[in-house]
C-alpha cells in the first residue's frame, strides 16, 4: 500500500465516521479491507481503493467505513459502569422521575449488543420497582452489519462467558446448539438503529443516561469535543454520561464534570446546564 | 495470596489452569478427582475451587455436594470448568452450590472474567 492510498482512505474514514487512523495502524487497512474487496469481487486491495476513488457508490463507501470500525464488546464490560447503574443511577432516576415515570437510555456505540442487553437485564431485575414505568433503551451503531447481529441477540459460547454471570445466562438465554439466544422480552426492550455520531445528535431526543464507552478513543480532539458538547445538550440537568476506562472529558469539553466518587460517570457542569446556571446566579 | 484447588483428571488441563491462575497470583493445589479434592479441603479449605465434572472415583458434582455439607467457617467459591455445556447441567451445578460455571474450552480471558465476577480478583 502506498502513502497516497493510506492518506486517501484515512481521510475518507475521518470524514464519514470521525475515526482517526494513524500511520502505525496502517497494517489494519489491508487486513480489514481485503474481505470487502472479495465481497465486491475486486482483484485485491489496490483495485478496491481505485474503485473507491473513482466511484461515489454509497454502499461501497459504507462497507469500507464499517469494515474499519472496532466491534469489541462483552456483557457487563468492566463491571463497574453496571454496578454504578444498579446502585446509584437507577435509584436516583426512580426517585427523580417518579412524576413522569419515564426513563430514556442511549447506548451510543452498542456494537454487537452486549451493552444494551446488559442494561436490559439490570432493568429486568428491577421490574417490580419499574412496574408502570416507560423505560426506553435506544442502541445505535455506525455499522449496520454489527447491528444485525445485535438485533438477533445470538451469541457464541465464548461470548456468553466473558462478563456474563452464569445465573443471568440461565435466566435470560435459551440454548440453541452451540449458540445462545437472548430472551425475546429483553430484545423487545431495545430499539436498535444505525446512527453516525457525527450527525445531528439532537435528532434522537433527550436521554437521562448515555453510555458512550470506548468510542471517543478513536476520535481526534475536535471530534470528541463536538460529540461531548452535543451530548450535553441532550441531557437533563441530572443526566449521566458514562465513558470508557481510557476516556475522559478533561481538557476536551467543559460541558461535563466527573461526579465525585463515581469513576467514569460524568454530569453536566452548571455552565452547560441552563437551569443549574440560573439557580446558581 | 489466595489459594485455588484445581480439580481435573487431565494433567494437561491442570497444567494450563495452574499457569493461568498463577499468573493471577493464586497459590495452586491440584487434585485428580473429587475424592482427592475432598481430602484436600478437609486438610485445609482453599479460597477457590476450579472443578471438572466428569472424573473417576468421585465426580465434580458429587464432590460439590459433599463439600457444601462440610461444617466450614469459610466455604470456598466453586467455579465449574467442564465440557458439560448444556442448560440442564448448568442448573444442576447452581442448585448444588456452584458459584460460577465455565464451559470448556476455556482461555485466560474467561478464567479471569469468571474469577473477577465472583470477587476472587
Amino acid at each position: 500500500m502506498n502513502v497516497k492510498d493510506f492518506e486517501f482512505i484515512s481521510q475518507l474514514l475521518y470524514k464519514r465516521s470521525g475515526l482517526v487512523l494513524t500511520q502505525e495502524k496502517a497494517y489494519l487497512l489491508e487486513s480489514r479491507l481485503n474481505p470487502v474487496a472479495r465481497k465486491w469481487e475486486f482483484k485485491g486491495f489496490d483495485e478496491l481503493v481505485a474503485a473507491v476513488r473513482a466511484s461515489g457508490n454509497e454502499k461501497l463507501l459504507n462497507d469500507v467505513t464499517e469494515a474499519m470500525t472496532t466491534n469489541e464488546s462483552f456483557f457487563f464490560r468492566d463491571q463497574k459502569p453496571f454496578t454504578q447503574f444498579k446502585e446509584m443511577i437507577l435509584p436516583h432516576l426512580l426517585q427523580n422521575r417518579s412524576s413522569t415515570k419515564k426513563i430514556r437510555i442511549w447506548s451510543a456505540a452498542c456494537s454487537s449488543g452486549q451493552e444494551p442487553y446488559t442494561l436490559a437485564m439490570l432493568l429486568s431485575e428491577a421490574k417490580a420497582q419499574l412496574a408502570g414505568w416507560n423505560v426506553e433503551i435506544l442502541a445505535t451503531d455506525l455499522s449496520t452489519e454489527i447491528l444485525t447481529k445485535a438485533k438477533q441477540g445470538v451469541y457464541s459460547q465464548f461470548e456468553v462467558q466473558r462478563g456474563l454471570p452464569i445465573s443471568y445466562l440461565v435466566k435470560y438465554f435459551k440454548q440453541d446448539g452451540d449458540k445462545w439466544q437472548i430472551d425475546e422480552k429483553l430484545r423487545g426492550m431495545i430499539n436498535f438503529r444505525p446512527f453516525n455520531l457525527l450527525s445531528d445528535l439532537g435528532a434522537l431526543g433527550r436521554f437521562d443516561v448515555i453510555y458512550c464507552r470506548n468510542v471517543l478513543i478513536y476520535f481526534d480532539q475536535p471530534t470528541k469535543a463536538k460529540v461531548l458538547d452535543g451530548m450535553a445538550k441532550m441531557m437533563p440537568e441530572d443526566g449521566f454520561l458514562l465513558l470508557g476506562g481510557a476516556e475522559t472529558v478533561l481538557g476536551i469539553s467543559d460541558s461535563f464534570k466527573l461526579i465525585p466518587g463515581q469513576r467514569g460517570i460524568y454530569g453536566l457542569t452548571p455552565q452547560s446546564d441552563p437551569i443549574a446556571a440560573q439557580k446558581a446566579s | 495470596m489466595k489459594s485455588c484447588l484445581v480439580v481435573d483428571d487431565s494433567k494437561v488441563v491442570r497444567m494450563v489452569a495452574r499457569k493461568i491462575l498463577e499468573g493471577l497470583n493464586f497459590a495452586i493445589i491440584e487434585a485428580e478427582d473429587g475424592q482427592q479434592a475432598l481430602e484436600a479441603c478437609q486438610r485445609e479449605m482453599p479460597d477457590a475451587v476450579l472443578l471438572d465434572w466428569n472424573m473417576p472415583v468421585m465426580s465434580g458434582l458429587e464432590f460439590l455436594v459433599e463439600l457444601r455439607a462440610l461444617p466450614a467457617v469459610q466455604q470456598p467459591i466453586v467455579v465449574f470448568c467442564t465440557t458439560e455445556n448444556d442448560m440442564a447441567h448448568i442448573q444442576q451445578a447452581i442448585e448444588a452450590g456452584a458459584n460460577e460455571y465455565i464451559m470448556k474450552p476455556f482461555d485466560s480471558d474467561i478464567i479471569e472474567s469468571k474469577f473477577s465476577q465472583v470477587g476472587l480478583i
